[in-house]
């Protein structure tokens, strides 16, 4: 590990991948370190991404693609179905992935292009001089150095320290942010091709359970719920253990996976002079879905490129910087995260009779393409009932 | 009596959810173990969203 770099990533997830590989693509010295020993591993997350999202950065492998999705249903409280169509379902068609593979796969990707990766190495502070972030205090083999560098990237996760270090407040409320469980389970009887969502405040109260198929008999099999739904006797597992004895009581469990998933907005700015914040890190997961894997991909790649620059202008400022900032706020990815944040505060409002009302009469919907805005018009006609709760939602969407 | 707040590391996964809601940045994931610092306020809310019970604020006796 040399003490400087232009760039240097904290975290070896997607998002930590890409911008290494775009800022080694640009030309400059860059380096990841992971704490962990592996990349890779262990998995916190249900691994779906949706299929144009994903080929946007890389071309679908098999070795990392454990199953292929054609289509979604949502299983309403009262068991009532509601089946998406490849056209409809979008962003929920398209791979599980095996993220063991997965991950390394881009880190390694990062290193063809000349990054440096170092695993089992830790920050454990941050590089602060005159209100500007120089890089890390890193941990590696049992001591401490500085590694210093013009433009730090934080792609340090959900359980992100590094901007707090420099001074953002990363904290999630606790009701935004997912609590979850789920298990690798074989030998159940699934759809293949199917994943499936369970909503409901029984089965996952303010969050939703799934089945995400990995290959024949195989899948994950998960839960989310809100923070402040939590507590002895009623945690993620819990809820877990409740679904799985319903519905896949023959399973085996051959992994367990636990995780924290934010829903809450993303940090109010994800840049300070020296500083880019990317994915789970800057609190970029859906806040509907909790799908994190492509926000992280964008956002990486997005601050791997303007760090490039703006190290290339010589002017790593805030400011200059705050480019990355507007730029994914502006983006399609952006916009859905508001958008989806103002759904998901509408739909933790909903009762079970409710989510029943909707689920079932969204049924009757055709949609040639999906969209969100067709969706909750043809609600506001289906559900008289409900006209003042939706348009409000409709007019929050703007 | 005080408060403090236990770790029970053979409940873990050491996923970091807590750690994304401390509000005092108290807690850290280092690979795969927890740790608290002095800046820990029990207020408890790590004990409430953890999704296996691995947390939990007690009343300890001072010694």
């Amino acid at each position: 590990m040399k003490s400087e770099y232009d760039v240097l990533v904290v975290g070896g997830g997607p998002g930590g991948a890409m911008a290494a590989k775009a800022a080694a693509e640009a030309g400059l010295s860059a380096c990841i370190i992971e704490k962990r020993p592996a990349i890779g591993t262990p998995v916190r997350c249900a691994e779906g991404v949706g299929e144009e999202l994903l080929t946007e950065f890389i071309d679908p492998d098999p070795r990392w693609i454990a199953a292929k999705i054609d289509g979604a249903r949502i299983v309403a409280p009262d068991g009532g179905e509601l089946n998406l169509s490849p056209d409809m379902a979008g962003n929920e068609v398209g791979y599980v992935l095996d993220r063991k593979i997965f991950d390394r796969e881009l880190v390694w990707k990062a290193a063809e292009v000349g990054a440096d990766i170092f695993v089992k190495a830790r920050a454990v502070d941050a590089i602060v001089e005159d209100g500007v972030v120089r890089g890390a205090v890193v941990e590696y083999m049992g001591s401490r150095k500085e590694v210093r560098a013009r433009v730090t990237i934080a792609a340090d996760g959900v359980e992100s320290k590094f901007a707090r270090w420099c001074g953002i407040d990363t904290a999630v409320p606790m009701a935004e942010l997912e609590t979850c469980a789920q298990y690798l389970m074989t030998d159940i009887d699934i759809d293949p091709a199917l994943t499936v969502f369970y909503l409901g405040n029984e089965v996952a109260p303010e969050g939703y359970a799934w089945v995400f198929p990995k290959g024949e008999r195989r899948a994950n099999v998960g839960i989310g719920i809100s923070g402040k739904k939590s507590g002895n006797g009623h945690r993620a597992r819990d809820y877990l253990d409740t679904f799985v004895r319903r519905h896949f009581p023959e399973g085996k469990i051959i992994e367990l996976i636990v995780g924290g998933v934010s829903v809450c907005r993303p940090l109010a700015c994800t840049v300070a002079n020296g500083l880019i914040v990317v994915g789970d890190a800057a609190r970029l997961s859906d806040p509907i879905t909790g799908g994190g894997i492509y926000n992280a991909m964008y956002t990486g790649n997005l601050a791997g490129k303007v760090a490039a620059d703006c190290i290339g202008n010589g002017d790593v400022s805030r400011e200059a910087l705050a480019v990355y900032d507007r730029t994914w706020r502006e983006s399609t990815m952006g916009k859905a995260i508001e958008r989806n944040y103002k759904i998901k505060e509408y739909f933790i409002t909903l009762d079970d009779e409710k989510l029943n009302t909707l689920i079932n009469s969204a049924k009757k919907i055709k949609m040639d393409k999906f969209s969100t805005m067709t969706l909750v018009r043809e609600l506001i006609q289906h559900n008289p009932k409900m006209l003042v709760e939706l348009q409000a939602l409709k007019k929050s969407l703007g | 009596m005080f408060t403090m707040l236990n770790i029970h590391r053979e409940v873990c996964g050491y996923c970091g959810a807590c750690v994304s809601v401390c509000p005092e940045g108290a807690l850290e994931l280092i690979d795969a173990y927890l740790s608290v610092s002095d800046a820990c306020i029990n207020c408890g809310i790590c004990a409430r969203v953890c999704p296996l019970g691995a947390l939990e604020v007690t009343n300890e006796e001072r010694v």
